[in-house]
Parts: structure tokens; sequence; C-alpha cells
């Protein structure tokens, strides 16, 4: 089974979808199965035979009556379809989020996701934690140009676009790991914006939140060193550090993820590896630039990003 | 092989249509009218939302003489295409030349207003949301009047060189169609850029 | 034209320079039409290589047929070419041939500006083209636009496209737009002041009124595109601001401007498309076409309502409820007029005597997939049905089932219907058939099985994806189908080139059919007509051939 299909909802806003979408399949079917019929009818009915000789059939030039069927017919089906769209978006573009639902403000970049949670001072990146049976409302902005927040078996899709931000909102009813991906031709690496939505259990996801808490553990180790004293940290965010940058993901809880560059690859020794050597054999064209370290920096520097839990 | 007539003997001769150079005309006064109006829509919307920057308000001061300058310039071009038509050339001739004269006096002033925002206001195109928008939807309608009085320019060149007939009086008359659809451009332009565009 | 002053022709054939030349220099209607049809389908065969690439690249997952960079040029360049060089000029390129023959007219009301206006289209894609060459050059990366065709704002901000990608998108459908705008105003000159003696609009065929009420459309289509792309440019180039966020200005307004143009202009396709189908329908049913006049308002009711949809294309973007529920229901109500159409079309098969020659066969093949087309829209236009479906590959099917499903099997309908009057030979039926079976597996493997992967969340402008989605075999099934819709546009292709040689004479009239342009010689004098026809009813040549009951009498 697909982990993306939009007909496996697991949250309100999917399963109201889910919900009209049957009403408008069922309402095309019919009249698909009508109109085909009527297609197939005439076209096996009225086929010249050898027979048949010089002579036309009869011309028919209109009728008034039929006209009016097929034209008041249509409207009211129009008239049907339109009110339960009408309703099903009212009901979910107008909710207000309740009270106890978890605030996130969702920020786009190219091509990774930045999650924070205001109300718990949470800062993160690429995969993102609710608590389930709770809604969790989400404000989209973009630091950059459009993107698309979509996790089909959550919610229909709304767009991160800059200068104009948008709110969406879930209430995941069972646990579990959603995929999705972003839906907003962004670039060169729009097709490896994926994206990871953890829904958890209340005790899981208060761990979590006590885990990303935490400052980073703080050492001197090389590693430390060589990324403090690199262009790293004009990116890179780890707090309680000299790296204060905004461009790039936060890594201060970076080993409470299992995967990085958005989901492109898993969180490996080898992958992080190769993708501070390399990116562009991981993502090419994404954002972060080959640092041109040597080796042994490099593993220095995996080294102390695997001490960052 | 000749393409023999399928005629039923109908009465062709009061066949009338209308004439197609100004059924050309009003196609071409509706597309670029559907480019000024999104020119327009964004001026609208971009009103009061520059962040930094002079603002309208600040700046800003409405052309009332050349507004006139151009709008008269309907009226005479109007006049000389009712000379021609009746023949009394001279009469055109004048009026055509005013014509021109009140189009370039309105592009003068133009110049000047713009020569006044960008050396004495730092008003660019590039400085705010109200630069861009002001100087795009100006300068598009400035182009328009350009275009239009290299045009008439031509058929002053073909008056003087005495080419010019009787026979012209329609071709000159759906040309004045574009000068009427400029001049009604400015006054929408005016309308925005000067009093609502102002009063927000 | 008499038989003897053609042997002589014959005889002294001129030198080739002097033929092209009578060619690039040429204002007469017939032989642009050709030179836009030709230069449409060497255009169809780029945008083919462009599709088979992203295909081959899709065929399974994380492919590496090609880099990500070359992928979006791909799907930039594919959906550019389609739209602008192949779809637009194959329409004006037939209503420019067909429209002054069906009026009995001589010429088209502007005949230079209709040279004009081929050649600034041409010069566009030949520009756009020229990207691949120009820009950053062809070491590896190439210089054309990579930013979707709709080119949404502000990833075509110099800060986000470097270089002169962008531009070349730019400024290629600047000048194609010009020619657009060009033909426009032609066709509606033409067809409002050049009507032979008693063709009233009343007596117009459906054809004329479908493409007339098209080039209406063109003219406050094109422009808001053009406004943008001049506005793009000032952005670019002249540090301004128009969609920069940075600044205060807004991405949505792009989006607003382009759909503006952007939803009207499928309807500026699918117009002509319905023409060759009110044409061809009728003929091989061996009817008048059925509610002549309501065709007609259902038509001009199409039109109007098409401007007044385009933000079914933003659904996700964050309007307001009150702005998504009155593009839901502006969205639905177009389908009301569209269906009445393919109601009047079966209506005028209903009694008839069908004959299946290939052109009949495209046009069944579009009612077909037509309804399905516009029943997939219908779900499309239920708003949070669409905030599942939009930017994934249900969308992508939807609209190619509209442009290659109904419109391409139209064109495709229309070249075996009047290639006979363009060039005097038949094409050969056995070919055509081929053709049609060919492509109608190869478009169902495609578009059917496309509609998958959307449902199960496969996004759209992807140069890779996940395995373990559930997407992959879907994918291997539609990119099969390319094969054997190549094949079929192969046939296509080889049947032209050798029935233009070897082909059955066609004579005036091979298809026993009923508008003016049959009772000219085939091909055509370049006068067109000796004398000028006198229109009686709708169907001149059935009054002709039934003198004993003639339309006029129940018109």
């Amino acid at each position: 089974m697909s982990p993306t299909n939009i007909f496996a909802p697991v949250s309100t806003p999917a399963e109201s979808i889910v919900g009209l979408s049957i009403f408008v399949l069922a309402t095309t079917a019919v009249v698909f199965v009508v109109v085909f019929g009527l297609l197939a009818y005439v076209v096996i009915k009225f086929r010249s035979r050898p027979l048949d000789g010089q002579r036309e059939p009869p011309q028919v030039y209109g009728s008034t009556q039929v006209e009016m069927a097929w034209t008041v017919i249509p409207v009211l089906i129009v008239i049907a379809l339109f009110l339960a769209s009408s309703r099903v978006l009212a009901s979910i573009q107008n909710a207000k989020a309740p009270a106890g639902a978890l605030e996130v403000i969702v920020t786009g970049h190219q091509y990774w996701w930045e999650y924070r949670y205001p109300s718990l001072n949470i800062v993160t990146a690429n995969e993102l934690h609710v608590p389930v049976g709770v809604s969790t409302f989400i404000t989209l902005l973009s630091a950059d140009t459009d993107h698309s927040f979509w996790v089909p078996r959550l919610g229909g899709k709304t767009d991160l676009i800059p200068n104009h931000p948008n709110r969406t909102w879930i209430d995941p009813r069972e646990t579990g790991l959603f995929l999705g991906q972003c839906a907003q031709y962004c670039g060169t690496q729009h097709a490896k914006m994926l994206l990871r939505v953890y829904v958890d259990t209340r005790q899981d996801f208060d761990r979590w939140v006590r885990e990303q808490q935490r400052p980073a553990q703080n050492g001197t180790s090389a590693g430390q060193r060589i990324f403090e004293s690199t262009a790293c940290i004009n990116c890179h965010t780890i707090s309680g550090t000299a790296a204060a940058g905004k461009f790039g993901p936060d890594l201060t809880h970076l080993m409470t993820r299992e995967t990085i560059a958005a989901g492109a690859a898993p969180n490996t020794r080898e992958m992080l590896h190769l993708w501070i050597s390399n990116p562009d054999a991981v993502k090419p064209g994404s954002k972060m630039p080959a640092m041109g370290l040597n080796d042994r920096d490099v593993d220095a520097i995996t080294d102390y990003l695997e001490t960052l839990r | 092989m000749s393409a023999h007539s399928v005629a039923w003997g109908e009465n062709a001769s009061d066949w009338r249509l209308p004439p197609r150079g100004r059924v050309g005309m009003w196609c071409l006064i509706g597309a670029e009218s559907g480019i000024f109006t999104i020119f327009v829509v964004a001026y609208l919307f971009y009103t009061g939302k520059s962040t930094t920057g002079p603002q309208p308000g600040d700046v800003l001061h409405a052309p009332i003489f050349y507004t006139i300058c151009l709008l008269a310039s309907s009226v005479t071009i109007h006049l000389a295409v009712r000379g021609i038509a009746a023949n009394r050339m001279a009469s055109f001739g004048r009026w055509w030349v005013a014509t021109i004269l009140l189009g370039a006096t309105f592009l003068l002033g133009t110049a000047r207003e713009w020569i006044h925002l960008i050396f004495d206001e730092g008003l660019t195109i590039s400085t705010n949301l109200f630069g861009t928008t002001y100087y795009s939807l100006v300068g598009l309608h400035a182009f328009h009047v350009t275009m239009g009085l290299l045009a008439l320019s031509i058929v002053a060149a073909f008056y003087f060189s005495g080419w010019l007939r009787r026979e012209h009086a329609d071709r000159l008359e759906i040309l004045s169609m574009y000068w009427h659809f400029v001049d009604a451009v400015w006054v929408v332009v005016f309308t925005v850029v000067y009093v609502i565009g102002l009063s927000r | 034209m008499s038989t003897s002053s053609l042997v002589l022709t014959q005889a002294q054939a001129r030198p080739l320079t002097l033929r092209l030349h009578g060619w690039v220099t040429t204002v007469d209607h017939k032989r642009l039409g050709i030179l836009y049809i030709l230069y449409a389908l060497v255009f169809l065969l780029a945008g083919g290589v462009e599709a088979t690439i992203m295909r081959v690249q899709l065929i399974r997952p994380h492919n590496d047929f090609v880099s990500p960079q070359v992928f979006n040029r791909m799907f930039t360049m594919h959906g550019t070419t389609m739209i602008f060089f192949v779809a637009m000029p194959l329409v004006f390129g037939f209503a420019n041939y067909l429209v002054p023959l069906m009026i009995g007219a001589r010429d088209m009301a502007f005949p230079r500006l209709n040279a004009f206006s081929f050649w600034m289209t041409a010069l566009g894609g030949l520009f756009l083209y020229f990207s691949f060459l120009g820009g950053d050059g062809l070491y590896g990366a190439g210089g054309a636009p990579d930013v979707g065709w709709f080119a949404y704002a502000p990833l075509t901000a110099k800060t986000f496209s470097v270089g002169h990608s962008t531009d070349f998108w730019t400024l290629s459908l600047f000048s194609s737009g010009i020619g657009s705008i060009g033909t426009a105003i032609n066709l509606i000159a033409t067809i409002l002041c050049m009507r032979c003696p008693g063709m009233t609009l009343g007596k117009m065929p459906l054809f004329v009124w479908l493409n007339l009420v098209m080039a209406g459309l063109v003219i406050p289509t094109i422009s808001p595109l053009s406004a943008a792309q001049l506005m793009l440019l000032v952005d670019r180039y002249l540090g301004g601001h128009f969609f920069d966020t940075q600044a205060g200005g807004s991405a949505v307004i792009w989006m607003h401007f382009f759909w503006i143009f952007g939803h009207p202009e499928v309807y500026v396709l699918v117009l002509p498309a319905f023409a060759f189908a009110s044409e061809i329908i009728p003929v091989f049913s061996r009817k008048a076409i059925f509610g002549y006049p309501v065709m007609v308002v259902a038509t001009v009711a199409i039109g109007f309502i098409s401007m007044s949809v385009w933000a079914h294309h933003m659904f996700t973007v964050g309007m307001s409820a009150g702005a998504n529920t009155f593009f839901v229901l502006s969205t639905m109500a177009i389908a009301v007029p569209t269906g009445i159409k393919i109601f009047n079309w079966l209506a005028t098969m209903w009694g008839g005597k069908i004959r299946y020659a290939t052109p009949m066969l495209f046009c069944v093949g579009f009612l077909f997939q037509f309804l399905i087309a516009g029943l997939t829209g219908v779900m499309l236009a239920a708003a949070p049905f669409d905030w599942q479906l939009a930017n994934s590959y249900f969308v992508v099917a939807h609209f190619h089932y509209v442009i290659v499903g109904a419109i391409l099997f139209c064109i495709f309908g229309a070249f075996y219907y009047w290639c006979p009057k363009v060039t005097g030979k038949m094409l050969d039926e056995m070919l055509g058939k081929l053709h049609f079976w060919l492509f109608f597996i190869g478009f169902h493997l495609t578009f059917d099985f496309m509609h998958i992967p959307g449902i199960l969340g496969m996004p759209r402008r992807i140069y890779t994806y996940e395995p373990g989605r559930g997407w992959d075999v879907w994918n291997l099934i539609v990119s099969i189908g390319v094969i054997f819709q190549a094949a079929g546009v192969l046939v296509f292709v080889g049947n032209l080139i050798w029935s233009c040689f070897r082909g059955k004479r066609a004579g005036n009239d091979p298809w026993d059919a009923w508008t003016l342009e049959w009772s000219t010689s085939s091909p055509p004098p370049e006068y067109n007509y000796a004398v000028l026809p006198i229109a009686r009813s709708r169907r001149p040549l059935w009054d002709l051939k039934h003198p004993e009951d003639p339309d006029w009498r129940y018109e």
C-alpha cells in the first residue's frame, strides 16, 4: 500500500476531502456511464452499411426540448457539486485552532524544511514531530521561492510563498511516520525536498521535545574546532556554540533524525561523510557547497556531528 | 480546373459589411487595453505597499498643463481628419502639425517630470514599488505616445511632400483612432496615478 | 487556373531559389497556413524528444539517465514548445488556410500583417531553441530555461535564475505573442468584414464561428502575458520590484497575471479543435450539425466564462475561502456549455450513416477522450479535492488528456480531412488507420495510467522519485506508452511525405462535403475564387447537390 495515498487518510482534512471526492467521483462516474453509453450506442448503431446506397439520412437541425434537457440536468449537477465543495472548503479553511492545539511554523528553503515550535522553544529541520490525537496548526512561510507542503495522508497541500504567510492544520489519529514532499517546483532539487512527519504518542512526543530543548553537548573536540573555524557556521546553527547561521538546517540535535538532506539520504556515518565532502554526489544542485576539506578533517567533523544528540 | 462560382442568383449588390481597417484598429486597441489594464492593476495593487523610499504624496504633482495639451491634441486631430475628408488640405496640414506639437509637448512634460523625480527626489524604477509601478505605467504610455508621434510625423512628411490626397482620409481616420486611444489611456493613467493613488 | 497553364508551369519549373523566395516572401494565406503547419510539425518532433527524455528518466526510481538540471530544462521546454510552437501554430495555420476559403474570400483582411505575424511566431521558436546554444553555453550546461512553462516568481528573479535562460523564455514568448495578436486581429477582421454575399453570421460554417471566438479570446488572453513579461524584464534588468518579495512585491500577483492568460489560452487551443470536429462529424455522419444556434451560443458562453476561471490553478496558494468558492463555481459552470457541445455532436451522429474513415476515427477518439478529460476537470474544480490533486501527476494526466486526447486527436483528423484539399492528394487510408490505432493505444497506456501516481502522491516536475511509494509500476507503464505514440507519429509523418508525392488524386470534393472550400480545385488556385460565391444557407454545396431539399428551406 502506498504511504502517500490520498485515499488512506488519517487526519480530518484528508478525511473530509476523501468524503467529498467520493461524491464527486460517483457523480462523474454516472455521467461517464450515461454519455459513454450514448457514444458507444451511436457509434455502433448508426454506422453506414453497404446496403445503404446513396440516400442521405433524414436531416435533423435541432430540437429545443432536447437542448433544454441537456442544459438543465448539467446545471443541477453543477449546483450539487458546488454546494458540496463549498461546505468542505469552508470547514477546512475556516477551522479555528482549538485550545491545546500545537503551533508550528514551517519555513521552506531551497531544498529543506525549517520547523519552529514557538511555544516550546524548539528549532529543528526536515523531520516534523507532532503528537497523535491533537490538532497541529501550521504557519507556512518561505525564505526564498515558492514551495508546497504536501503529506497526502494528513491533508491537502498548501503552498509556502515568500511574503505571503499561509495556514494549514492536521490532527492525525494514528501514530506512525507519514511521508510527503515539496509539491511546488522550487529549483534544481525540488524532487528531493522530502517530508517526514512523525506522529508520536504523547509520551514519545514529550520525550522528543525534551531532547530538542536540551542545549548542544558542548566539548572541545577537534571536529568542533574545525566546524567553528570554517564557513560551516555561516549557514548552520548549533545552539550553545559559535555556529549561528540561518541559511541551512539547525544541526543542534542532528542525531535525533533518521535522514539527512531533507530525506535524500539516511543519517549514517557514511552518508554524513559523503554529504560533507561531496554534496553533489547525494543531491546535485543543492545549496550545500563542497567544503574542500581533506579526509581527516571531514572524519573529525563527522565524529563531532555524531555527538549532537 | 476552374473554380466555378457557386451562385444562386441572389442580389449581391446590397451586401454591406463593416470596414476592415476600422475593425482591425478596434482589435489592436483591445489588445493594447489588455496590456495597460494589467499595469494599472499592478499599480493599484501596490499603492501604499512600498516599504521604503519616496511615497506618491511626497513627490507627485499632477501635470495639468501637459494633460490639457494631450487632450487638446485629440480635438486637433479630429479637426485635421475632418479637413482632409472635406478636401481642405491646408486646414488639415495646420491641425495635423498642431497635433504633433501638442503631443511632443506632452512628452516633454513627462521628461521634465521624470528628470525632477530622478535627480531631485531620488525616485527611480528600482527605488521601491511605487517607483517600479509608476515609471512602468507612465513609461508604457509615453512609449505609445512616441509611436503615435512617429506615425503622425510620417504622415506629415507625406503631406509636405505633396503625396497626401483626400482618398487617404479614411486611413487617417483609422490612425486617429489610435491617437484617441492613447489619449483615453492617459485619462485612465492620470486618474489612477494622480487621483486615486494620491488619495490612498 | 486552366489545365494548359498548369502544364506550362510544370514544364518551365522555376529554379529552387526563386521558389523558396516565393515561400519566404509570401503573403498568401494558404502558403502562410502551410508554413505554420510545417513549422509546428518540426517543433512537435522536438517537443516529443523532450517528453521521451523525461519518460526515460522516470521509468524507474533513482534513475540517472539525465541530471536534474537537464530534466528541469526538459519539462520547461516541452511545455513551452508544445503550447506556443506546436499547438498555437497548428491552430493558426489551419485557420489561416481555411477561413478565407470557407467564407468565400480571396485572402485574409491584412495579408502583410499575416506574414509578419507568422515570422514573429517563427522567430520566437527559433530564439527559444537558440537558448540551448546561447546562455551559459554548450559545455554540460546550456542555457535553456528551467523555470517551468509558467515561470513562477520569484524563481525567475535574477537571484534564483542566474544567467539568461529565463530571458530566452520571456523574449521568445513576447515575440510569438505579437504574432498571435496579429493573427487574431486578422481573423476577426476577415470574418467580420470579408464574408461573401449572403453569408450572414448565422450562415457561416461553425468552423468559422469557433475561430472567430478563438481570435476574440486571444486578444484579452495574450495581452496579460505580454504585460507580465514586460514586468519580469523590468525586474530582471532595471531593478524593478514587481515580483520582488523582499521589497514588498507579490509572488502571487505573477500567478494571477499568468493564469489570466494561461486559462483562456487552453480555450484558444480547444475551440479550433471543436471547429474541426464540427465540420468532420457532420460530413462523416451524413447529417447537418445538430443545434447550430445553440452551438454558437455555447461557444460564446465558453469564451466569456473562460475569462473568469483562472484562479482554479491557484487553489493551494492561500486565497480566501470566498475567492476559492467563486472560482469553484465559475469553473464548474463552464462544464455546462461544454457538455452541451458534446451532446450536440452525439445528436449529429444519431440517426446518421457514419463512415469510419480516418478523420472520423480521430473525432470519435476525441469525443471519448474529451468526455473523460472534462470529467477529471470537474474533479479538479472541487477545490478541496484539488488540494490533494493539484501539482500532482493527476493534473498532468488531465491536461494531457485535453491537449493530446482531445485537441491533438482533432488536429490529426483535420490533417486527414483537409490535406487532400491542400495538396490535391489523399493521405493513405491504411497508414492513417495504423497511425490512429498506434497512437490511441500509446495515448491510453500513458495518460490513463498517469492519473494513478497522482492519486498516490506523486508531484509533478520531479526528476526522480523514491522507491516504496507505490509509483514505480505506473511510471513504467506510462513510459512504455511513449513508444506507441512515437510510432504513430512517425507513421503519420511518413504518410504525409509519401502521399504528397504518391497519394491518390483527390479531386475537388473527395469526402462529399458541404462547405465552400470543397467547391474549389485541390489545391485551390492562388486567388481562391474566380467569381465570389453567393451563400444562401449554411451548407452551400448540400443545396447544390440536393436541389429538391435545400437547407435554406429549413434554416
